[in-house]
């Protein structure tokens, strides 16, 4: 193309007058047969029969949710499994006003939490429900809902969301994280 | 150049890993490497690993794989999408800065779960290659094809670089293939998986990983009784595209050895070993030929990559091999070798003395 100006693509005499290509697409596409390891096993199994796994740490007690098979701070493996209770309470919220595109029974608004079961170190992830989203609170105690015993599978979905047990929130500087801190700090003055 | 030595490693290579995690692989692995020298994470001024989110089939896996190192307090880490080897290169430019005087590197991959000839075929350029999924074994035979017909090795040739590496590999617990007693003939007996690489010219492929920790000076010197010193290290790349390239040859491997050569102040010839990173046994003949290795060089001793190839750890595994054999006094010259994309593209060549 003769007379192009600077900037311009310069193509050659035999491509000219051709209609430029625009966009390629190039779908790709790669498949695993993937295993999440023995302990996420034990712990998706342990779904099945309404339980909860952790994993305790060696060095110090902490109980870890879902179980990794590690303790992250120390790099230390784990392979004490611990049952851990249903039950209990919200270490933080967001509550969300979007839809989530394409996901069916959920009604904005929905609140998500980091829920942190009586027991363990850390929280992971949960929906309450049973509530208007404007009542929960940090420190809020809940309980799993399960879905009826026909319907459970070898997985997290067992658990539909996460209610209130009525009981007294507990403190503030409990809540979250805090929990495994205030407990060990207490442990070492006593 | 500030003195900087390998004063620890920690190898694992099985022909796959089904129950265990790369977490699970690498607790063992980086403990190992830091107790060897009596370190805690606490201890260690930098981290730096290398990984492939293709292999684990998941964005920033490597985040992960962190809970291995016990990152906590917080720890100063880095990580590249390339082999440890290269990981080992950053986190030795790190040591140069003189802000730090010990350093953790490890590597792993675990590709069994996919399918490596697809992964590898995405990392040829997105236009025009890609979409075609060469197999990587395809690939690496176009190259060889190109090696014979130019005569510059012969299918025999081929087949002594392969009964070499397994003969060598016996005895090494890492190594996933090897036999005292194969000969030429059975190799050149094999049908080939593409033509005219046979099974046994290609690398076995494993499941991994591998730890080293790094340390500047007397540091090293209180670590280790004999570190092995890195002398030289360099790293060149050469073009992308494989049409561009005269792939009997690999300009940047050899660049990549002379430079670090000339920075050890070493004559090639006067190296005790080398550990090379060749996918294919066509492959180590072009690096022998472009680093110049003599009669008096070992190639290999381990088995090199062609008894076990993880891939993204490879190469920093041949870094430890050759480090091992320094630190344990049974060499005193030698080269680490590590290569990146395809038809040995980027090359990487360390260069390490026990005096």
């Amino acid at each position: 193309m003769s007379g192009a100006s600077e900037g311009e693509v310069r193509l050659p005499e035999s491509l000219s007058g051709v209609e430029p290509v625009q966009s390629v697409r190039t779908p790709i596409r790669l498949e695993y047969d993937y295993r999440p390891s023995t302990s996420a096993e034990s712990y998706l199994r342990a779904y099945g029969e309404k339980r909860i796994i952790g994993h305790r740490s060696p060095v110090d007690g902490a109980v870890f949710i879902p179980p990794r098979g590690v303790d992250p701070r120390h790099g230390v493996a784990i392979s004490e499994e611990v049952d851990l209770p249903d039950t209990g309470h919200v270490g933080n919220f967001c509550v969300t006003h979007l839809p989530i595109p394409g996901r069916k029974g959920l009604e904005v608004p929905y609140v998500s939490a980091w829920i942190h079961l009586d027991g363990a170190a850390v929280g992971f992830l949960g929906l309450v429900r049973g509530c208007p989203s404007e009542e929960v609170r940090i420190g809020m105690q809940v309980r799993a809902v399960w879905k009826p015993d026909g319907e459970l599978g070898t997985t997290a979905e067992n658990i539909l969301h996460w209610e209130p047990t009525g009981e007294p929130d507990v403190p503030f500087e409990r809540a979250g994280n805090r929990s495994f801190h205030a407990d060990r700090e207490e442990e070492t003055d006593a | 150049m500030r003195e900087v030595a390998v004063v620890a490693t920690a190898i694992h290579q099985v022909p796959a890993l089904t129950d265990t995690t790369e977490v699970q692989l690498m607790v063992p692995l980086i403990n190992a490497a830091r107790d060897a020298v009596g370190l805690t994470q606490a201890e260690i001024g930098f981290t730096c690993s290398g990984s492939s989110d293709f292999l684990a089939g998941q964005a920033f896996s490597f985040v992960q794989t962190l809970d291995a190192v016990g990152a906590f307090p917080p720890i100063s880490e880095s990580h590249v999408e390339m082999d440890g080897a290269f990981a080992l290169y950053e986190a030795w430019v790190k040591l140069q800065a003189g802000e730090i005087d010990t350093a953790l590197v490890f590597s792993y991959g675990k590709s069994s779960p996919g399918s490596l000839r697809d992964v590898l075929a995405l990392q040829l350029d997105p236009y025009f290659l890609a979409p075609l999924w060469p197999p990587a074994d395809a690939v690496a035979a176009i190259q060889a094809r190109l090696l014979l017909e130019a005569g510059k090795v012969s299918g025999e040739d081929l087949a002594e670089i392969a009964v070499r590496s397994q003969r060598n590999a016996v005895g090494n617990p890492n190594a996933v293939r090897f036999s005292p007693d194969m000969a030429v003939a059975d190799v050149m007996a094999e049908v080939p998986v593409a033509d005219p690489l046979r099974p046994s010219d290609l690398a076995a492929e494993s499941d991994g990983g591998c730890a080293i920790v790094l340390a500047a000076g007397d540091r090293a010197r209180q670590l280790c009784g004999r570190p092995a010193w890195i002398r030289g290290i360099d790293h060149r790349i050469d073009a992308h595209g494989l049409g561009t390239r005269d792939l009997t040859r690999a300009p940047s491997a050899e660049l990549a050895a002379s430079v670090a050569c000339a920075t050890a102040d070493l004559a090639i010839e006067s190296l005790d070993i080398a550990e090379l990173h060749s996918p294919t046994t066509s492959q180590e003949a072009i690096l022998v030929r472009e680093l110049g290795l003599g009669a008096a060089t070992e190639v290999n001793p381990s088995g090199g990559a062609l008894a076990a190839n993880t891939l993204m750890a490879a190469g920093l595994v041949r870094i430890a091999e050759a480090a091992r054999r320094i630190i344990d006094d049974r060499a005193d010259r030698a080269l680490a070798h590590a290569t990146s994309g395809p038809c040995l593209q980027q090359n990487l060549v360390c260069v390490m003395t026990g005096g």
